[in-house]
């Protein structure tokens, strides 16, 4: 290829999307409908599987009565352990790729009833309607056993859980002595601090449709998931499918704030019954059946905590007991934030499992980390109270400059930026410090504060970006966007590293045929996928610059990649920015039809060793109580959030938002409700289960605090899912607290404990 | 849900036999909480008889004076309507109380007087429900009853009924008028709940193929000292923990007529008359409002996840009837909209 090309017109388009506010690109293909969720795939000649539950928590299948319901024109099979056959030989093959410890659950194996609401039998049938009504009239009888439900007299039967699940860190070894300084400290608090189970609850409800194409074994399996690559590993393990048979997707989410994580039962099941019937099939469960997934498991934490005359804090013991189910060893790291937030020589922090006859517990929206800082953030506001020092002096008078666990310095922390830029937004210097001290007519009015901090983590993704001739670029990722924003950061990464127009891209995902990239969760994606794509779109970039170094008398000669920059849809000089190639033009001459790069990524181990990484944010909460009825509102949140570089203000301030209206619920209304005596969650509703509705959310103020760290990746950017929601429970119940001087220390803070 | 067959009716006498004419049947009104039911199997009809087509949507002045609510009237027409607007505020103000806009757009007034309980284990099949399966037992007895009854339950029941609006129809004094097999009759509304005594099944006295045809609203609105105050898990649709409808007519400071109804607390809309009796000839002070309140729960039962609610109740009465003294609606049409804490 020796041609010349004219010099393209110098033009502004502005190519610089990163750190912009741009609006969801697929905003409009949601609000019209065109997005399509897992149940919504109409697949010709579609079967229709629903779920039976079991009423019991523990015990054994006895009969299932399949030929009663068999006998009804237009069902067409009763899967039960009865005919599934056994499908892998070995347990481990049902382990996801964020399978805790233990032996996986496995749908429909054995007779064995493990939790209540497990599923016993698939019946599918020719319409859902009759399905749904064949499943009501199936008959199973059961043989009872007693169950165990409450954590509460499994006290004794806690056990140290191990590494756990993959991401897992036990406690560190405690440092110092903590039950010498304890004794020895000035002020001291101990306190027990309890939630109950909580679930995820996303409004889209879990559903599969699997599309049997009837080449062979192929199937599109349409499914609900965080992560399509793990659901598809979890299939062909089971299964013995190829990952051509199995073809995962999900390109749009309803929620699902961890419960997505790991393949569940409705994926296995549509599986099974399309397999098995040569058919497509779909599986959707109830919202009641949502409740037999997992949730954030029922948690008892115990806080110790000392401090000297002058406020330093000189001993912190942080204990948890945390229940899980008799099969898996469900961990998350709880206690150690514990020892990571504040400056303490003597620290001592347990983490403890018992089982009961529940399902697993799942990750769920800041695991471990919204049960821990509760804790640790009440206990510090009962200190503060008790050394006679303001909460947020108090916090800074201890801040952390290094992390003790680990003995690493921060690769960044704008802790205290936090702490100054929400207190002075909120207005924290008009609190009177005394409880019960505020008040306009019946209404409390009380001032709390939080803090917070979440891992920033990065991991292994691929991606790869494709220019047409036409000068549209398709950059691809097996990613997930739950929701978040994750199509809308890829591409404006995409759109900023190859300088073109943000129209002219498009980022796809949730795809099994798409480069590899992680589940989406733990607040990684930004930083794992977006360094991919950022890196396949460079890969492109160097190619497209010896493409415009071949043309015949290339503005570009012997220019390094390092010397060009690609903007405004050129690729020119950084030194005369006039010497410059349009990539349209470019595309065009050069005769190429597309030109591709891939690139994998990871972190850089070597680089980020020595540093300890996370993000953080300070929470500053008003409600109003009233004095008489019990009643709580948040008048007034503010959330200060440092989480890195900020690659869409408005996409990460929505995800602020949603968090705060999730530690605004988690305060005042959600707990799953376990009748013991049934070994049941009895509130499996979306009625009886609150969440907040819009009436109970009032002024939410995000402070996105700036935050360089060139040390988490190379995008900066240390993601935003989690930290915001990560302290509000604990500003609110202190801001209760305040309000009242009544001190909640058991959640939610309902009514009726104020009264 | 089972399969059922479905009939539109389109008059009051071919509704009766439609329904009387085939077994296991059920009217259909506005559908928010039966087609519920229907879906978790706790009601399985095997045929419906659609009321859509009744001409029973009117809301006009009744021949006494009052006004007429057609039994299908939605909730949402019914709180907005003008005359309910202007004459019975205190109605208007509980129907907004409950649901969401998509609900009260389908309910019906009819309908709303015929909800079932909400009570976990009523719903769910997995568990006991003398309500339900008669015989079987309560779940809720001895087990998670935080939404249940203190006041007139039973050892067969502890459950509550679930309505904002049929506390403002206990509270005003409606009329339940219903056709039936043998003819149309009129139901004091005290009358028409009934408590879960020996026969828990039964929520209310309407005989079987009684259908109710309107809810009629004596003249007297009680339309300037009133409030609904709802304490509940959240500040929108959710259920009662407790409610209170208050009504007063004032004399200066005196307390001239009341009318006090709670919900939440009982199997029906709870009014004390005894209350109210309390309140009449005395000044509207916090002190009489108190000993209004400690009537109320007289005799109130805790079954332990809900003994706050007696508390509760005590103190929702005394604000409620504090609220409705200080409200004055001819002055100020919004009043009631911030009357929720």
């Amino acid at each position: 290829m020796k041609q010349t090309i004219a010099a393209p017109p110098v033009i502004r388009l502005g190519t610089d999307y990163i750190g912009k506010p741009v609006s969801r690109v697929e905003g409009l293909a949601k609000v019209t409908g065109a997005a399509k969720y897992a149940a919504e795939f109409n697949v010709p000649d579609l079967l229709y599987g629903y779920v039976v539950s079991s009423p019991i928590a523990k015990g054994k299948i006895t009969r299932i009565h399949a030929d009663e319901v068999l006998a009804l024109s237009g069902v067409l099979q009763v899967f039960s352990h009865e005919n599934v056959p056994s499908l892998a030989w070995f347990d481990r093959s049902y382990k996801d790729d964020l399978a805790p410890g233990g032996s996986p659950f496995r749908p429909l194996h054995d007779a064995e009833i493990l939790f209540s609401q497990q599923p016993v039998a698939l019946v599918v049938a020719e319409t859902f309607e009759l399905a749904r009504y064949a499943a009501s009239l199936l008959r199973v009888e059961y043989a009872a056993e007693a169950h165990e439900t409450d954590i509460e007299k499994k006290r004794d039967d806690g056990y140290e859980p191990g590494r756990g699940k993959s991401g897992f860190m036990p406690p560190p070894k405690p440092r110092g002595n903590p039950n010498e300084a304890y004794k020895n400290a000035a002020h001291q608090h101990e306190a027990e601090y309890i939630h109950l189970a909580q679930h995820n609850n996303p409004l889209e409800n879990f559903a599969t449709t699997v599309e049997w194409l009837g080449e062979g074994k192929k199937l599109n399996i349409f499914d609900k998931t965080q992560g399509a690559m793990n659901v598809q590993q979890y299939l062909t393990k089971i299964f013995g499918l190829s990952k051509e048979e199995a073809r995962v997707i999900s390109k749009f989410t309803g929620g699902a704030f961890g419960a997505g994580l790991r393949p569940q039962y409705q994926v296995f099941l549509a599986v099974l019954a399309a397999l098995a019937l040569e058919r497509s099939v779909r599986v959707s469960l109830t919202r009641q059946q949502m409740f037999s997934l997992g949730h954030r498991p029922h948690t008892l934490q115990y806080l110790k905590l000392g401090a000297n005359e002058n406020g330093g804090l000189e001993a912190v013991h942080h204990a948890a007991l945390a229940e899980t189910s008799q099969f898996e060893d469900f961990t998350e790291v709880v206690v150690n934030w514990s020892g990571l937030l504040y400056q303490c020589e003597n620290v001592k922090l347990d983490y403890q499992l018992t089982k009961i006859d529940a399902n697993s517990p799942i990750d769920m929206r800041a695991p471990g980390a919204a049960t821990g800082s509760f804790a640790l953030e009440s206990a510090m506001d009962e200190l503060a109270y008790k050394a006679g020092v303001d909460p947020l002096d108090f916090r800074l008078l201890n801040y952390a400059e290094r992390d003790q666990n680990m003995n690493k310095e921060f690769s960044s922390k704008k802790l205290r930026e936090c702490y100054h830029q929400g207190a002075a937004r909120f207005g924290w210097e008009k609190r009177n410090p005394t409880p019960r001290s505020m008040r306009d007519g019946n209404w409390l009015i009380g001032y709390g504060m939080a803090t917070g901090c979440w891992d920033a983590t990065q991991q292994k993704a691929a991606a790869k970006a494709s220019l047409t001739a036409d000068g549209h670029l398709m950059v691809s990722s097996a990613s997930n966007d739950i929701g978040t924003g994750t199509y809308t950061i890829m591409t404006q990464i995409a759109a900023q590293t190859l300088g073109l127009p943000l129209e002219a891209v498009t980022f796809r995902l949730g795809d099994t045929e798409l480069p590899e990239a992680p589940v989406q969760g733990g607040s990684w994606t930004a930083a794992s996928v977006g360094t991919a794509v950022q890196a396949a779109c460079q890969a492109l970039g160097k190619k497209l610059l010896k493409l415009a170094q071949q043309l015949a008398d290339s503005p570009l000669q012997g220019a390094a990649f390092e010397d060009v920059q690609f903007v405004d849809g050129v690729i020119r000089l950084n030194e005369d920015i006039s010497r410059r190639v349009g990539i349209a033009e470019l595309l065009d001459a050069s005769g190429e039809e597309k030109v591709e790069a891939e690139a994998t990524t990871g972190p850089n181990m070597l680089k980020q060793q020595p540093y300890s990484m996370h993000s953080h944010n300070a929470v500053f909460v008003e409600v109003r109580v009233d004095e008489d009825l019990g009643t709580v509102h948040v008048a007034r949140v503010v959330n200060a959030v440092a989480a890195g570089r900020i690659l869409n203000p408005k996409t990460a301030r929505s995800q602020v938002l949603g968090s705060v209206v999730w530690g605004i619920g988690m305060a005042l209304m959600e707990e799953s409700i376990m009748d013991h005596g049934f070994g049941r969650y009895i509130n499996h509703s979306l009625a009886e289960y609150h969440i907040p509705v819009m009436a109970d959310i009032h002024t939410i103020d995000v402070v996105l605090v700036e935050e360089e760290d060139d040390i988490v990746n190379p995008l900066g950017v240390k993601g935003i899912g989690e930290i915001g929601f990560v302290g509000v429970a604990a500003a609110v119940a202190n801001a209760v607290f305040h309000a009242t001087g009544k001190r909640v220390r058991d959640l939610p803070v309902s009514l009726d404990k104020l009264l | 849900m089972n399969s059922f067959t479905l009939t539109q009716a389109t008059a009051i006498d071919e509704a009766l036999r439609d329904k009387a004419s085939h077994d296991n049947s059920a009217y259909l009104g506005g559908g928010t909480n039966l087609i519920d039911l229907m879906k978790e199997n706790v009601a399985r009809p095997t045929h419906l008889t659609s009321l859509h087509k009744l001409p029973l949507s009117q809301i006009e002045r009744a021949p006494d004076g009052g006004l007429r609510l057609g039994a299908l009237a939605t909730n949402a027409e019914t709180a907005y309507h003008p005359e309910v607007e202007k004459h019975y505020p205190l109605l208007s103000q509980t129907i907004l109380a409950g649901a969401t806009p998509q609900l009260r757009n389908m309910a019906t007034d009819g309908g709303n007087l015929m909800q079932r309980t909400r009570c976990y284990y009523f719903y769910d099949l997995a568990t006991p429900c003398n309500k339900r399966e008669p015989g079987t037992g309560c779940s809720a007895i001895g087990g998670y009853n935080r939404i249940h009854a203190i006041l007139g339950a039973s050892e067969q029941c502890i459950a509550t009924h679930p309505s904002d609006m049929c506390v403002a129809l206990a509270a005003l004094e409606a009329v339940v008028q219903v056709s039936g097999p043998d003819g149309e009759r009129r139901i004091k509304f005290e009358d028409f709940h009934r408590l879960p005594g020996e026969r828990p099944e039964l929520d209310n006295t309407l005989q079987p193929g009684e259908l109710i045809t309107a809810v009629d609203l004596p003249e007297k609105g009680f339309a300037k000292h009133f409030t609904y105050l709802k304490l509940r898990d959240r500040t929108s649709y959710a259920f009662a923990a407790v409610s209170v409808a208050a009504a007063l007519e004032l004399d200066g400071n005196t307390i001239r007529e009341a009318r006090l109804a709670l919900g939440g607390v009982a199997h029906k809309p709870w009014r004390s008359k005894e209350a109210e009796a309390l309140l009449v000839g005395r000044p509207a002070t916090v002190e009489t409002f108190r000993q209004a309140a400690d009537q109320v729960v007289k005799g109130a039962v805790g079954q332990g996840s809900n003994d706050f609610k007696i508390e509760l109740a005590r103190r929702a009465v005394v604000r409620a009837l504090k609220q409705a003294t200080e409200m004055n609606y001819e002055l100020d049409e919004n009043a009631f909209l911030n009357s929720n804490p």
